[in-house]
């Protein structure tokens, strides 16, 4: 049996592809066997980030309408072992995902696999719930500005009301992630601070990724930021899949850099 | 940061703090709305109806609020007369 574990935020573009690619090749290379799903219907971006655009043939609707089956869709990845995805369909027809359909391909994916990661499109309406019903856990992507987190409360409120474990009474087991850090201007008072957001939103942390280049320089190049560990993001992404897999990790990265009296008068970086 | 801004920063607002404290607010409420009983705004309309009976008293001058604590639940109504 996987554990089911959704990438959601409510909010749009805080993160949650860039996460999910990050945490289920982190997965991954920890040894346990992870597919990384694509619930982002019409708007297909995973694989851009996963870096297997160009090997995308069949989709996840494709395989819920019977088009193909799930071994077809499934794309192996050719750096990470133990690894694959399930792109998103690019069709404009938004109730293609059915409840039946998509419960029927977690199931198959479950006997296969140790962990499911879906990646949900933003929002709080059908497709993000669709990301998230059958969720074990989740991961609630939060940047630390005002409107992500009242979405990522939003968000939380439909995990606690919607989703198939708060039907059955059970609880979905929430992780904070909060991205886009920026721990020097959390020092002047102009950023929330992670004590400040685990307050608002009383979510047990799992991680606190840097604003950081390495992540655009991922994108661009289709691999994974976790694969770049070289930089504070993909440092930090291993240690939120570390704590995902219940270690105790300490944080790094969220104090601000001391700056000399010389740098700081020139507006050293 | 260059030495102006560091001259400036003195006289600067924390405005994190502005921030958190108004989602507090925002956040516990859209909490509250979300755990509240169903049959609630509709007990408010007809509270509403009975006062208006007697005084008129525009919609928002009656809040109706269930707090939970530890071992009861405390329905808490507020209503603001005209002068
Ligand atoms: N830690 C970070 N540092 C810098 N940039 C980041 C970081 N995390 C994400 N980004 C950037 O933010 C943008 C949005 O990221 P991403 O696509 O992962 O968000 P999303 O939540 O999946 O968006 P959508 O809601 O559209 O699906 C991208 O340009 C990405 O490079
Ligand atoms: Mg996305």
């Amino acid at each position: 049996m996987a554990k089911i574990i959704v990438v959601t935020s409510g909010k749009g573009g805080v993160g949650k592809t860039t996460s999910s690619a990050a945490i289920a090749t982190g997965l991954a290379l920890q040894g346990h066997k992870t597919v990384v799903v694509d619930f982002d219907v019409g708007l297909r971006n995973l694989d851009l980030i996963m870096g297997c655009e160009r090997r995308v043939v069949y989709d996840f609707v494709n395989v819920i309408n019977k088009e193909a089956t799930l071994n077809q869709a499934l794309i192996k990845d050719k750096r990470t072992d133990g690894l694959f995805i399930l792109p998103a369909s690019q069709t404009r027809d938004k109730d293609a995902l059915t409840m039946e359909g998509v419960q029927t391909v977690l199931d198959d994916l479950s006997k296969d696999f140790e962990f499911i990661i879906c990646d949900s499109p933003a929002g709080i309406e059908q497709g993000a719930q669709m990301a998230l019903y059958f969720a074990d856990e989740a991961i609630v992507v939060t940047n630390p500005e005002v409107s992500s987190v009242r979405d990522s409360d939003r968000i939380l409120g439909i995990l606690q009301s919607k989703s198939m474990r708060a039907e059955q009474g059970k609880n979905v087991k929430e992780h904070l992630l909060l991205t886009r850090y920026n721990p020097d201007r959390v020092a002047t008072a102009e950023m929330l601070s992670v004590a400040d957001v685990e307050e608002i939103l009383a979510v047990p942390l799992v991680g606190v990724i840097p604003e950081s280049e390495a992540v655009l320089k991922a994108s661009n190049q289709g691999a994974p930021v976790i694969l770049d560990q070289e930089s504070n993001a993909g440092q930090a992404y291993t240690d939120a899949v570390r704590r995902l897999l219940g270690e105790t990790v300490e944080y790094r990265f969220i104090e601000a850099q001391k700056k000399g009296f010389f740098k700081r008068l020139l507006g050293g970086k | 940061m260059g030495i102006f801004d560091y001259l400036l920063k003195k006289g600067k607002p924390n405005t994190a703090a502005v921030a958190k404290e108004r989602l507090q607010i925002i956040v516990a409420h859209e909490r509250r709305k979300r755990t509240e009983p169903d049959y609630l705004p509709m007990m408010q309309q007809e509270i509403l109806e009975v006062i208006r009976k007697y005084v008129q008293i525009a919609d928002d001058q009656v809040s109706v609020q269930l707090e939970d604590s530890d071992d009861c639940s405390v329905l808490e109504l507020n209503i603001t007369l005209p002068e």
